[in-house]
């Protein structure tokens, strides 16, 4: 930007009058968007940590102010007290483990579910792969809230399964299967089962078949040439499609909000509860700040370094 | 010969997998029996009923009017972002632009929601905007996120794109604003339209963020169905939900079809 600027000076001959006008738009093309994403999301987490440092209150907003300014003092007191809140009652460290052993299981069940599925697609003929991604695709594009919601119906207690299981005579008392961790499971595989497919395709769909071919002409039997040839060569696309299930997962809060029971414990209901039913800000403040510095952090630097790597190669 | 064929029994119950909800969800939304999931004949009447639901009306007006904006906004923030960063190489804020625009993607909704929130009411409280809450501060949370899923959409599709006619262009005396909007943006169309569809269906679907930076006055359609759904199912949602999914679903088969269509008209 500063080497154009500088021909600012060059008089106003047309050409010049051009290129000041495009250094502008080149510094508003950057700033627009960098001013925006500024203030609506890099902002908030300011402000998010400070409430999480603040007092709750009985008040509009529900919380005491962090600093105070009287008589020429500045009086800043930092209340740690949430955070000590947040040590103390094991309720929160259940949840968090929680969402990670329910995100994480969840994940590997995608990724058996969704592996042979993207396999299928990717040894399709050219004319049914597009088809089938698209059929992949729809549901992701469809509203996830009524998804998840069809789910209700179908394990309810006078629900479609158990409708059909007791109509056969498999069963006489309807199985509880709604409002559990298995439904929870159930929803998560569910939901993000088309983030699963689409990279495991993508990586699949480039495997070169030679190689298979030559794997099979030195006598390997099908099955060895998969674990020796074709899931090592998968592997960028096992970690891109787990990142992409276990990361919202994690975070939650519809499906166990629709699907789980009491006993479900996850972060994002925590922080939902926190918030709307408590009304306590400063708590569901300090919950996020940890689940950010706990759980996403970690998870977006692995993501630059796994992206990073995929660039080297 | 015997694996290939387990391996395509296991890719179809997959897509069973993904199809059958809805299905039954459709299917049990021209159920004459209130208790959704026992058949009592074919009927309409939910869908008649969901006509006169003044409060189901409301909120998709207001999700449609959110949806409609926020996908705007998102998607010529997520133009200008994609811009910058596939055609300036090196400048000052680029780590901190790349970085602001796809961490949106992978924070759990809920933190975004609460964020904005009190942001909202601290700017409120020092500078008296927004004043009070409601679609406007949806528009913009929605905008934010959606403006990170409109950049990568974009930004893939301008790492593709030939950038010897935009330079040809530019050689025969074409002004860099002239270049972006006579060869650049023609050539980003299809692009333009997935990711403003695609933030338009997130946006309409929402249900956490919008929760979060919502007001008295304006509900949006997925928080009168998630408050409707939490008292149990309800035939009428799946009336709704019917409608909903089938008319997204055409508009998508029509975008990839006329998509698919030009393209090969293009080769």
């Amino acid at each position: 930007m500063g080497r154009r600027g500088k021909r600012r000076g060059d008089g106003m001959t047309a050409r010049g009058l051009f290129e000041w006008v495009g250094a502008k738009g080149r510094a508003f093309v950057v700033a627009a968007p960098l001013a925006w994403l500024t203030l609506f999301f890099l902002l908030p987490f300011v402000v998010l940590a400070k409430i999480s440092l603040s007092e709750s209150a009985i008040a509009r907003p529900p919380y005491l102010p962090i600093w105070e300014w009287a008589e020429g003092v500045l009086n800043v007191s930092l209340n740690f007290g949430n955070y000590l809140f947040l040590a103390e009652d094991p309720l929160y460290l259940m949840a968090y483990l929680g969402s990670l052993k329910i995100a994480a299981a969840a994940t590997v069940i995608t990724l058996l579910i969704g592996y042979p599925m993207a396999y299928v697609i990717a040894r399709a003929p050219q004319h049914r792969r597009n088809i089938l991604l698209m059929l992949v695709v729809l549901p992701f594009w469809t509203s996830f809230l009524l998804r998840v919601y069809a789910w209700i119906g179908i394990l309810k207690g006078n629900g479609v399964i158990n409708n059909v299981l007791m109509s056969m005579g498999v069963i006489n008392e309807p199985l509880v299967l709604l409002q559990t961790d298995f439904a929870v499971y159930l929803g998560i595989v569910y939901s993000y089962l088309p983030f699963m497919i689409l990279p495991l395709y993508a990586t699949l769909v480039k495997l070169d078949e030679a190689l298979l071919e030559a794997s099979a002409d030195l006598g390997a039997r099908p099955f060895v040439t998969f674990l020796t040839v074709t899931l090592p060569l998968s592997v960028p696309g096992i970690i891109a499609g787990s990142l992409l299930v276990f990361i919202p997962a994690v975070g939650e809060f519809v499906i166990p909000a629709l699907l789980g029971g009491p006993d479900t414990l996850m972060i994002g209901s925590v922080l939902w509860n926190e918030f709307f039913s408590n009304r306590d800000w400063p708590v569901a403040s300090a919950v996020a700040i940890v689940m950010l510095v706990v759980l996403v952090m970690p998870i977006a630097i692995l993501q630059r370094t796994q992206s990073g790597k995929e660039e080297a190669n | 010969m015997r694996r290939s064929f387990s391996l395509r029994l296991s890719a179809f119950l997959g897509f069973v997998f993904l199809y059958a909800p809805i299905l039954s969800l459709i299917i049990f939304s021209f159920n004459a029996s209130k208790l959704v999931t026992v058949w009592g004949g074919f009927s309409t009447k939910w869908y008649a009923a969901l006509l006169q639901d003044q409060q189901i009306l409301d909120a998709a007006w207001v999700s449609l009017k959110v949806a409609l904006m926020s996908a705007t906004i998102a998607t010529v923030i997520g133009t200008l972002a994609s811009y910058a960063l596939a055609r300036f190489g090196r400048f000052p804020a680029r780590m901190m632009l790349s970085g602001a625009v796809t961490a949106p993607l992978v924070m759990p909704e809920v933190i975004i929601g609460l964020s904005l929130l009190l942001l909202f009411v601290a700017l409120e409280s020092l500078v008296g905007w927004p004043a009070g809450r409601g679609v406007d501060t949806i528009v913009i949370a929605h905008a934010t996120f959606g403006a990170a899923y409109a950049t990568v959409v974009l930004g893939s599709r301008m790492g593709s794109l030939d950038r010897s006619i935009e330079e040809a262009a530019q050689d025969l005396g074409a002004r860099p604003i002239r270049v972006f909007f006579d060869v650049t943006l023609p050539a980003l169309a299809p692009a333009l339209i997935s990711a403003w569809l695609l933030v338009f269906t997130i946006s309409l679907d929402d249900l956490v963020v919008a929760s979060f930076v919502t007001g008295p006055g304006a509900s949006t359609l997925p928080m009168v169905i998630f408050s409707k759904v939490r008292l149990g199912v309800s035939p009428e949602v799946n009336a709704l939900a019917t409608l909903i999914i089938v008319s997204i679903s055409a508009v998508i088969l029509i975008a990839a079809w006329q998509m698919q269509k030009s393209e090969a008209q293009s080769h």
